[in-house]
């Protein structure tokens, strides 16, 4: 045995360092470590002859939004800045106007929606209008379906709903999504202030 | 002999440097996991804007790109100012939009199809109607998954000025 180790000569390695340093240069250069998020929305399917079967929607259930081509709001026939209107949009769909949810902390206001199941937030925007100004219109309408997710949750389990662990809270997470459905529906733009 | 012998015994030992490669490997093998190859060459310049209700592209087989901005400056003599969209590497109308998804779908496994994402990155500054074309396209493809790729904003309340 050991002669036969003599035999051999030792490898050298010397160099290896200097190979996986170059490798590792490469693909330091090469790569981007950008990770993609983003607001996900699911579009409506396509369907040219739909548009008769809508069922009616009673007009205090529909909460308009609508935004021009100089990205101003108009909510409810009301003039607003993009601050308010996470706050609009929560208590409309938190209204509970017929007392049929009762988890609900909303006003009972008689002008605004039943509750949060027929409760629908109905956004138009100009063909003017800037993506930016729209991406943040949804933002605020999901973030303020995700802030009474989150106060239901914070009561019934405990803890908060944006916290929750998609695999562990499967069940959890249907049910409070079912509390709050989210009903956001996008007409098709306009074409004034072009 | 005794001198020298003594100086040598003074000297430090040389540093192991017998485990920098088995460091560098690692290093390596975290850069090749962690990290995407950037697929294609952005022609339009693309701003993305910011949101905070954002989710992660879980897997990033599943996700086609359509990319919408204004061309970037050195293709601006040639397609002008004029926001455009890209496809794969290259520049495209909206009506190219269609078949392209088709093919994309094409090339997903029978299982993944329905799960198709579409993400679209375009810039802040597009005007909705380039966009709504481009939804309704993708309504009409029946690639109905879609993602408006925003940025995590570093300051919340700037979110809201009327600045961007």
């Amino acid at each position: 045995m050991a002669r036969n180790k003599r035999a051999i000569p030792e490898i050298n390695a010397g160099s290896m360092a200097d190979i996986a340093f170059l490798l590792l240069i490469f693909y330091l250069v090469t790569t981007t470590m950008d990770t993609d998020k983003g607001i996900n929305r699911k579009l409506p399917p396509w369907d040219e002859d739909l548009e008769q079967d809508i069922p009616p929607i009673k007009e205090r259930n529909i909460f308009t939004v609508l935004v021009n081509s100089n990205d101003q709001l108009l909510v409810e026939d009301e003039y607003l800045e993009i601050s308010q209107l996470r706050e609009k949009a929560m208590e409309f769909v938190d209204n509970n106007g017929d007392g049929s949810c009762t988890y609900c902390k909303g006003y009972k206001v008689s002008s605004s929606s039943d509750n949060p199941d027929k409760a629908v937030i109905s956004l138009q925007n100009d063909r003017g209008t800037s993506y930016g100004m729209y991406v943040k219109v949804q933002n605020e309408l999901v973030a303020a379906y995700e802030d009474l997710r989150d106060k239901y949750a914070e009561e019934e389990y405990g803890k908060s709903y944006r916290g929750m662990d998609a695999d562990e809270d499967k069940d959890v997470i249907k049910e409070i999504k079912g509390a709050y459905p989210q009903k956001i529906s996008e007409a098709e733009p306009l074409n004034i202030g072009g | 002999m005794a001198v020298i012998k003594k100086k040598k015994d003074k000297e430090l030992p040389a540093v192991n440097t017998s485990a920098l490669p088995d460091i560098v490997f690692m290093l390596l093998f975290f850069f090749m996991v962690a990290t995407v190859m950037r697929e294609v060459d952005l022609k339009v310049s693309v701003n993305k804007p910011q949101a905070t209700e954002i989710q992660k592209l879980e897997r990033k087989s599943l996700v086609t790109y359509i990319y919408a901005g204004s061309p970037r400056v050195k293709y601006q003599d040639k397609f002008g100012r004029a926001p455009r969209i890209q496809l794969n590497d290259a520049f495209a109308s909206i009506d190219d939009l269609q078949a392209f998804v088709i093919q994309e779908r094409e090339k997903k496994s029978e299982e993944d199809r329905p799960m198709m994402t579409m993400s679209i990155k375009a810039d802040k500054s597009v005007k909705m109607g380039l966009i709504s074309d481009i939804k309704l396209q993708l309504r009409k493809a029946q690639a109905l998954k879609i993602n408006y790729s925003s940025l995590q904003p570093k300051d919340v309340e700037a979110l809201y000025s009327s600045e961007n």
